[in-house]
């Protein structure tokens, strides 16, 4: 058994590493992708380009735009008393965000009526607009405090002490300055190492059935077991050295800490690429073009991704999306990397994900077996 | 260029296309099943935050905050804990996201006037929606904050004032900010992207793997004519699956459609040229199946989902990347057709993304034609 083995991976090695290109394909764009998206993939909101619209121009309206201006999160743009240009530069997109405020201002503040601040976003990205929305109003209650105390500084500086006041501590664990690099660059990594192995082994099997070359195959000794392992040894291989490569770079490039050990780490991973492996197996085994597999593993890839709590929380799908997602293996995979990495957990709290995984590779791999066989007869 | 060979090779393509009836399932398929999954399942409506509770104070004033806790949509209590053990488990396991922790002198603080802190603890390892939620639970205490102040200062008999300020947000073009108007209009220029250079990569590959290359050079065809002949069926392919996403994102999903009909086709057409040529250069520099599809995958999926600025926006990447997303065609469909989805902007508005476009389509096609003929000496 082992020489036949043998013999076939090193026919397959060769097969997959003679062409200059495909081995360029195979180790370059990993690291590359991973160095792209490690940057590209953030959510955080910051230096918003906004306009203003200041019809009071008092010292109360200036001192609000100040604070504005002031803070990280927005950056203003234009300066402009004709409300129809706001129109067209939200409409071309110049601006996201445009805060006007009108006449009287001052005055209601004075009076102590509720003085008003018109927010206009461009909402056609609605997170975004809701995060900008959300610095806005953190800026205005803070200078209505501010305001507030100031008037009960001057009529009655006891009762400012005594006012009672209750407010949020933030205690942002795991993840103090919210960066939203920490979140998504585990996120790219496991991305990747699907994309790269189940394309891999999608086209492993249907390459030699299109090229005709499976039935040279299977007329010699070797048996089945020798050939799928054949076939998958090398791509494991391939697919372990291309996830230390993506590991290396989101932790020595983007200094995502890695605080939980290293060996719950490597297990998570070994368990997810068998589970990519028996995906890629399972295609080839369907498909008798490697136009039909490239569509195929694309149809798995779109879904497992979207569903995986990647890009957006899987809490903020509907309930039936949610039962669909515990069969995506990328779901869990993300859990451990994230929670290795950002919460330092062990195999002690991440053992259900690390069974699903295991579990999955056992089904997808055995099916992929059972379907390869009969798919010779 | 004579009209009857390109009507030829482009016959040709279409009885490939229809002899292999799974790939018209994938033509048809695919795109209803990404819009479906995308138009689901990417959704940044932060809503039900499973939440623990650790109430040491445990009084009437406490139970007030929660009960207020309670009522909101944005918040599940999943569990009332009694130890911070408990709540640590809870958080490092995932079980809860966020959670409130109420210290053992809240009533008594707030008797005694002053600021009062409630603390929130928060797994910020998805720093977004960790802001998010930290947001809403701002405005729930702050809400909080103020009946607890006007009962102050209706105890001593004092006028109430209202809050000194307020912020009217308008949120313009998607009102109600639901994340599904912006996803949709994106998932259609993902689509287009996709399954344009994806099937178009592999059709030249094709003929070199299988050996038909040499007797389509026989023939007096020229590659303009093998380009514009092969590419023909599928720019009909592309158009129709536009056509169906637009259908399903209008009336499935009941995203506004602001813009004009003729416009959002004209602009899909100029996008669908750069794709598919961009499809077939790819084909005909790697001659190899896998290596072109592989290359297809790197070059148009996930660039189209990352840094197109369907998720994650630009204009909040690094400098450097920034530079980068103008070599991806997406980026500037993506903004055109937002755009004209749910603004409704005029195309003169949007000529310098249309500009663009058009560069690339223009670029793209000399360059195939020319490595083409290369490929041929």
């Amino acid at each position: 058994m082992w020489a036949r083995l043998r013999q076939m991976l090193i026919k397959e090695f060769i097969q997959v590493l003679r062409d200059k290109r495909t081995r360029f394909v195979l180790f370059g764009p990993p690291i590359i992708q991973m160095l792209i998206f490690g940057y590209a993939a953030t959510l955080e909101i910051k230096h918003v380009s906004t306009a203003i619209v200041d019809y009071d121009n008092t010292h109360e309206s200036r001192d609000f735009i100040a604070r504005l201006e002031g803070s990280p999160y927005f950056e203003i743009a234009v300066r402009t008393l004709d409300r129809n240009a706001i129109r067209r530069m939200i409409d071309r997109g110049d601006v996201v965000l445009a805060i006007q405020i009108n006449r009287g201002f001052a005055q209601d503040l004075q009076k102590g009526q509720t003085a008003s601040v018109q927010a206009i976003v461009d909402a056609s990205n609605s997170n975004t607009a809701l995060i900008a929305v959300g610095y806005v109003n953190q800026i205005a209650s803070r200078f209505a405090k501010e305001y507030q105390a100031e008037l009960l500084n001057r009529t009655s500086p006891a009762s400012l002490t005594q006012m009672p006041n209750i407010t949020v501590e933030r205690r942002p664990w795991f993840n103090p300055d919210m960066s939203s690099q920490w979140f998504f660059v585990p996120g790219v990594m496991g991305n990747l190492m699907l994309v790269i192995v189940l394309l891999l082994t999608a086209f492993a099997i249907v390459r030699e059935r299109e090229i005709g070359t499976l039935e040279q195959i299977m007329v010699t000794p070797i048996s089945q077991v020798e050939f799928v392992l054949g076939k998958t040894i090398p791509f494991f291989l391939i697919g372990l050295i291309d996830a230390v490569l993506i590991t290396a770079v989101g932790t020595l490039w983007f200094q995502v800490p890695l605080r939980g050990s290293l060996l719950v780490l490597a297990a998570g991973t070994v368990l997810f690429l068998l589970c990519c492996l028996g995906i890629g197996l399972l295609i080839s085994t369907m498909c008798s073009t490697q136009q039909q597999a490239m569509v195929s593993a694309f149809f798995f890839l779109m879904p497992a991704i979207i569903f995986s709590g990647f890009s957006s929380p899987i809490a903020s799908m509907p309930t039936w999306l949610q039962t669909i997602s515990y069969v995506d293996p990328l779901r869990y995979f993300l859990v451990i990397l994230r929670s290795v990495y950002l919460k330092g957990t062990g195999f002690d709290l991440l053992w259900p994900q690390m069974a699903a995984l295991a579990t999955l590779s056992l089904v997808i791999l055995g099916t992929a077996v059972l379907r390869f066989s009969k798919s010779l007869d | 260029m004579r009209f009857h060979r390109v009507k030829a090779v482009a016959w040709k393509e279409t009885v490939q296309i229809m002899r292999d009836s799974r790939s018209i399932a994938i033509v048809v398929i695919m795109p209803i099943v990404l819009m479906l999954a995308f138009g689901y399942g990417v959704s940044f409506d932060i809503k039900h935050v499973r939440t623990y509770i650790l109430d040491r104070d445990g009084t009437q004033q406490s139970q007030d905050l929660l009960k207020k806790l309670q009522a909101s949509e944005y918040f599940d209590i999943v569990r009332v804990v009694d130890n911070y053990k408990d709540l640590v488990h809870g958080i490092d396991s995932g079980d809860c996201v966020l959670a409130v922790v109420v210290s053992p002198d809240f009533t008594e603080q707030i008797r005694k006037g002053g600021t009062t802190s409630v603390q929130v603890i928060v797994d910020a390892t998805d720093a977004n929606s960790a802001n998010v939620a930290m947001n809403y639970m701002d405005a729930l205490v702050q809400g909080y904050s103020q009946n607890v102040q006007v009962r102050w200062i209706e105890r001593r008999g004092q006028r109430v004032r209202g809050s000194p300020i307020e912020v009217a947000a308008r949120t313009w073009f998607n009102e109600d900010l639901e994340s599904m108007a912006n996803i949709v209009p994106g998932v259609v220029a993902i689509v287009m992207a996709v399954v344009g250079t994806f099937l178009t990569s592999l059709t030249i590959a094709r003929e070199w793997e299988r050996g038909t290359m040499e007797q389509l050079i026989s023939t007096p065809v020229a590659p303009l004519e093998l380009m514009i002949g092969k590419l023909t069926p599928y720019l009909v392919v592309g158009v129709l699956d536009t056509a169906l996403c637009a259908a399903l994102g209008v009336w499935w999903f009941k995203v506004p459609f602001r813009g004009q009909l003729w416009m959002f086709f004209a602009s899909s057409v100029l996008f669908l040229l750069v794709v598919l040529s961009m499809g077939y250069l790819l084909s005909v520099v790697m001659k190899s199946q896998l290596a072109a599809s592989q290359a297809s995958m790197i070059a148009t999926f996930l660039p189209a989902f990352l840094l197109s600025g369907f998720i994650f926006p630009i204009d909040q990447m690094p400098k450097v990347i920034q530079v980068v997303t103008h070599l991806i065609p997406a980026r500037y469909f993506m903004s055109i057709i937002r755009a004209v989805f749910l603004k409704g902007t005029p195309l003169v508005l949007l000529w310098t993304d249309l500009l663009a476009l058009l560069v690339f389509a223009t670029v793209l096609v000399l360059v195939a034609t020319r490595a083409f003929r290369k490929q041929l000496v």
